[in-house]
């Protein structure tokens, strides 16, 4: 609730050092695992054997604290295989640690870390899936963006593009159809929802096995939305190719955040310094998306409990409209803002600035009465809190297995929001709270999300007033950055800025080109929706539905 | 009986104004009627009528693919509101709707479930293609997953280009799309590469092959020839 850090388990701080960690401690911890160390520009890199995998990292997870298995990115290099495992930590994200773990060329393999975190489960099946390293000791390891009868790895180096490929429309088979105690047992019910379905917010395929109204298995089956953004970005050029995909991975008006992430990767790994007032308007612009994605995620949410189309639903997207117009104004778009440059924005502020001025100052000034309006209609109704409250429970434990982010972990009392905790762009100047809740059920998430809209309304007041002060001969939009954008060859980056939907990460490497030879994503709702199965487990079918709307996933992050 | 009770004088009132009514009958009245003047007929073709009707009175199928839905969205709702032009209520079920707005970029593992999804939807169907993905795999053209535009798998009467269109430019093409209907236009039915078609029936080759043991030969697939597309 404070911009304050919450207080560490000193127990788990093996290296923690006032300026950071110390690696040498961390690599004296592994001893002998440790084969060579590399050297990243967000953390160090330690080379491990394929086959130990499982070890080192249980190793780090349960003696130097780090809980939080961000991402696993596999790539392919001329001579070899590689998975990164990025690890860091949820009471502190600065303290970072990559586990590189090669593997040979031949036959790529080495041990799954799934046992060690649950959510490695979901990323080395895509890692699978399009760059082609097999898992060893995988619970299971299948396709999970692709279509299961698709021929090659299109990550790897010799893919082939222009090859038929076949996709089968088969019925899903139930998978507990012969899993009965006795012959009397009654049947269990397979239900498909979606791919084209109203609840499932885009094209996700849930599919639910029903013991009569409750759920006995789900699965969330992806990819349908899977348009290869990682291929699209490894094509682009760093300064002007890259930044209008970010804007179509997490479509819902959070253009600017994943910009930012995107910029925020980009800049760190080419030293690229952003003046000051182009950080202000980026944040002001940021937390203006996040309003607007917040809006909707609650006008979905309602329309997925209430199934009402009419009152709640338009009220969110009342608001939205507001939103979306004083960002076209600013960046001259209404949802694809392509707005952020490497080194700063695109245009300055609009002409005349006070009217642009006085339009969000209206904006911000009706906010709480329109806030009260929803908590009258939507948190304060009785139906739906006998809907919410209570269903779908996720546990800090389950949140921190699961890689979970954002309002998500925030629902369940996870404190961690990387604005505050790994501050960037103006954030650790400005005067704001992180929102926590402790219920970890639909109705905190949706909670947390209403009242981080009000922290956004104070975030974008305070840039308002800064913006407006600020000297007139000082106003530089854009570092001085090169025509064409080379960063040094075999540099590596993970960088995550927080998203609408929570921890949204880049990891770029390098090869001296003007093209990155990887861009991988991390997706918050990618990790988020695993913890789905956990919330719906042995819940009824209408309680799924509220969880997944409160989760607030859209599929083209998940899919990507 | 007495003589004091006369019929009222007839008074010099048109047929016109005798059937618009009046008193508490006055809302029935439309401008329409009053177009109709005295007579209660219209003479048309029947097929005129009904292709009228048809675009006067659009179902949508509530069909939310990628990026463009959100604009989608905003159409239906407060502010844009399709529902003035006379369709804006979307279904859910495809059996319900007459009109697709197929809003985002197509894939390989989706584009079979929408050829069914266009499949259930009763006759007759019309299918307005939202956003450049639609037209040519849009920004996502050279991906290894994507369907080079909606056409490639069903039949389109309208495209609205935009990178998502504006709500404005979606009305538009809405628009049009009912100017076509009721003037019993439709869009000649495209060739379409990719078909829904049985395993069994597949031409035999190398990948058929290596696959068989993994499909039924009733299992309906979707073979992409990605050399042939545009």
């Amino acid at each position: 609730m404070s911009l304050e850090k919450p207080s560490r388990d000193t127990a788990l701080d093996v290296g923690v050092t006032e300026d950071g960690l110390d690696y040498d401690a961390l690599a004296d911890l592994l001893g002998g695992h440790v084969l060579d160390r590399e050297e990243h520009v967000n953390a160090e890199g330690f080379v491990i054997r394929p086959d130990e995998v499982q070890e080192v990292l249980s190793t780090l997870k349960e003696e130097a604290g780090f809980d939080h298995c961000a991402c696993v990115t596999a790539q392919e290099y001329d001579d070899r295989y590689e998975s990164i495992y990025h690890l860091r930590k949820y009471n502190d994200p600065t303290q970072e640690l990559s586990i590189v773990v090669p593997s040979p060329k031949d036959d790529p393999h080495n041990e799954s870390a799934a046992r060690v975190y649950d959510t490695a489960d979901w990323h080395e099946r895509e890692a699978y899936d399009l760059v082609g390293i097999d898992y060893d000791d995988h619970p299971d390891l299948r396709r999970i963006l692709l279509p299961e009868t698709w021929q090659g790895h299109p990550l790897s180096q010799d893919y082939n593009q222009d090859q038929p490929q076949i996709v089968s429309l088969r019925e899903h088979a139930n998978p507990l159809k012969d899993d009965k105690r006795s012959e009397d047992d009654p049947d269990t019910m397979f239900v498909n929802i979606g791919p084209h379905h109203p609840a499932t917010h885009g094209v996700l395929h849930v599919e639910t096995v029903l013991d009569g109204e409750q759920i006995a298995d789900l699965e969330p089956d992806i990819g349908y939305l899977h348009r290869c953004e990682e291929q699209m970005c490894q094509q682009g050029t760093y300064r002007h190719q890259i930044m209008p995909y970010p804007d179509r991975w997490d479509y819902i008006s959070a253009g600017i955040l994943n910009e930012w992430a995107y910029a925020r990767a980009a800049e760190d790994l080419a030293d690229i310094e952003v003046p000051e007032y182009a950080q202000v308007i980026r944040t002001m612009a940021a937390e203006m998306c996040r309003i607007a994605s917040h809006e909707l995620a609650l006008a979905t949410f309602a329309l997925d409990v209430f199934g009402d189309f009419t009152a709640v639903f338009q009220y969110g997207i009342r608001d939205r409209e507001i939103v979306q117009n004083l960002l076209e104004d600013l960046t001259g778009q209404r949802l694809m803002f392509n707005y952020l440059r490497l080194g700063g924005v695109a245009w300055d502020l609009p002409e005349p600035r006070e009217e642009y001025f006085e339009k969000i100052r209206d904006f911000l000034d009706d906010l709480p009465h329109k806030l009260e309006e929803i908590h009258d209609l939507v948190t304060g109704n009785e139906i739906f809190q006998m809907r919410c409250v209570d269903t779908g429970v996720l546990s800090p434990e389950q949140v921190k297995q699961y890689g979970a982010t954002g309002p998500v972990a925030r629902g369940s009392g996870v404190d961690y929001d990387l604005r505050r905790d790994d501050p960037y762009g103006y954030y650790d100047e400005l005067d704001w709270n992180v929102v926590t809740e402790q219920g970890g059920d639909n109705f905190s998430r949706v909670l947390v999300r209403l009242r981080e809209v009000e922290e956004s309304a104070r975030i974008i007041e305070q840039c308002v007033d800064l913006l407006e002060d600020w000297p007139e001969d000082d106003r530089e939009i854009q570092a001085n950055v090169p025509r064409t954008l080379r960063p040094d060859p075999d540099k590596e980056i993970y960088r995550s800025v927080e998203g609408a939907k929570g921890e949204l990460g880049i990891y770029i490497r390098s090869d001296g080109t003007d093209k990155p030879a990887r861009f991988k994503i991390r997706s918050p709702c990618f990790s988020n929706l695993q913890t789905l199965p956990e919330m719906a487990q042995g819940e009824y079918i209408p309680d799924m539905i509220a969880s997944l709307g409160s989760l607030d996933i859209v599929l083209g992050e998940v899919d990507r | 009986m007495s003589s004091d009770q006369t019929p009222p004088a007839a008074k010099d009132v048109s047929t016109q104004e005798a059937r618009m009514g009046d008193g508490a009958d006055d809302r029935f009245n439309s401008t329409l009627r009053e177009a109709f003047g005295s007579t209660p007929f219209i003479l048309t073709k029947f097929d005129k009528f009904m292709n009228w009707v048809r675009g006067s009175s659009m179902f949508m199928l509530q069909f939310g693919i990628a990026c463009c839905s959100i604009e989608m969205i905003h159409t239906y709702a407060i502010k844009h509101d399709l529902d003035r032009f006379g369709s804006g209520v979307p279904r859910a079920s495809p059996r319900q709707a007459d009109v697709i707005i197929v809003p985002g970029t197509i894939v390989s593992k989706f584009a079979p479930r929408m050829k069914r999804v266009y499949d259930q939807m009763p006759e007759p169907k019309f299918v307005v293609s939202m956003g450049s993905c639609t037209i040519s795999g849009g920004p996502f053209q050279e991906g290894y997953n994507v369907i080079k535009g909606a056409e490639e798998v069903i039949p389109v009467d309208i495209h609205v280009p935009g990178c998502p269109p504006r709500p404005e430019a979606l009305i538009y093409g809405v628009a049009k799309l009912q100017e076509r209907i009721a003037e019993g236009e439709s869009s000649p039915v495209t060739v379409k590469p990719y078909e829904l078609e049985q395993f069994g029936d597949l031409e035999q080759d190398e990948l058929v092959d290596k696959l068989a043991s993994e499909i039924d030969e009733e299992d309906l697939v979707m073979r992409y020839n990605w050399n042939d597309s545009p």
